[in-house]
């Protein structure tokens, strides 16, 4: 649970769930790509392949291989574990 | 100076004309025996048959395929055309099977999609927007 905070905590790593989020299933060129060009981050290809990471290690994006490319694709399901710790609390399931 | 042939490495120099030839619509411009399989093969586009010539150059050197398998993962083109207008194409080429990488997107300055060229390449287009 606590890598999804940390995840998050990361400006750059909430835009590229954004980006996820307007298309699911990128490849990492595209990812740097939408961010370069539509929100001006300068980040090195290098630097999102790693922030990439975190967000995979956290369960928020899931890679795929299709024939030789690999693709990213957010999954929420960590984010649902939130919602429901605090949101969903008096359903009397204690979290973990 | 002037910028004279950009190259491809292709897997197979045949296969690669049949894509560049019939699928994108570029003319073969030379198309010279080497001696083995290899051919001297150039391609230009019917809009500028004087302009700057795509080499489909044979992928054979040991360094090729690990470089080629790298940018394929990470889905990067490394080779770039200019198009009239990119969702125009992306149907027309998706209508010959053409696998995108990348659908077209708006990047602001210019709207870009991604393309497998068969041969072991990825191929950006792009038009400027507005």
């Amino acid at each position: 649970m606590g890598d999804v905070f940390k995840a998050l905590a990361d400006p750059t790593r909430r835009t590229i769930l954004d980006e996820l989020t307007d298309r699911d299933g990128q490849t990492l060129f595209e990812l740097c790509g939408r961010l370069t060009m539509k929100h001006g981050l300068s980040s090195t290809r290098q630097a999102i392949s790693q922030h990439l990471d975190v967000l995979e290690a956290a369960g928020l994006v899931e890679t795929t291989r299709e024939g030789r490319y690999k693709f990213h694709h957010i999954d929420t399901g960590p984010l649902r574990t939130i919602v429901e710790r605090w949101l969903a609390g008096d359903r009397g399931e204690e979290p973990t | 100076m002037r910028i004279h042939i950009a190259s491809v490495f292709v897997d197979d120099q045949e296969k690669a004309l049949r894509f560049y030839v019939d699928v994108l619509g570029f003319t073969t411009k030379h198309d010279i025996p080497l001696g083995g399989e290899d051919r001297w093969l150039t391609v230009v586009s019917p809009e500028d048959p004087d302009g700057t010539e795509l080499l489909l150059e044979p992928g054979g050197h040991p360094a090729v395929q690990p470089f080629k398998d790298a940018l394929l993962a990470d889905g990067i083109p490394f080779t770039q055309f200019a198009v009239d207008d990119v969702e125009v194409e992306y149907d027309r080429l998706r209508a010959l099977g053409v696998t995108f990488t990348q659908e077209p997107v708006d990047m602001g300055p210019v709207t870009t999609a991604v393309l497998d060229d068969t041969c072991g390449n990825l191929i950006q287009i792009v038009h400027q927007s507005g």
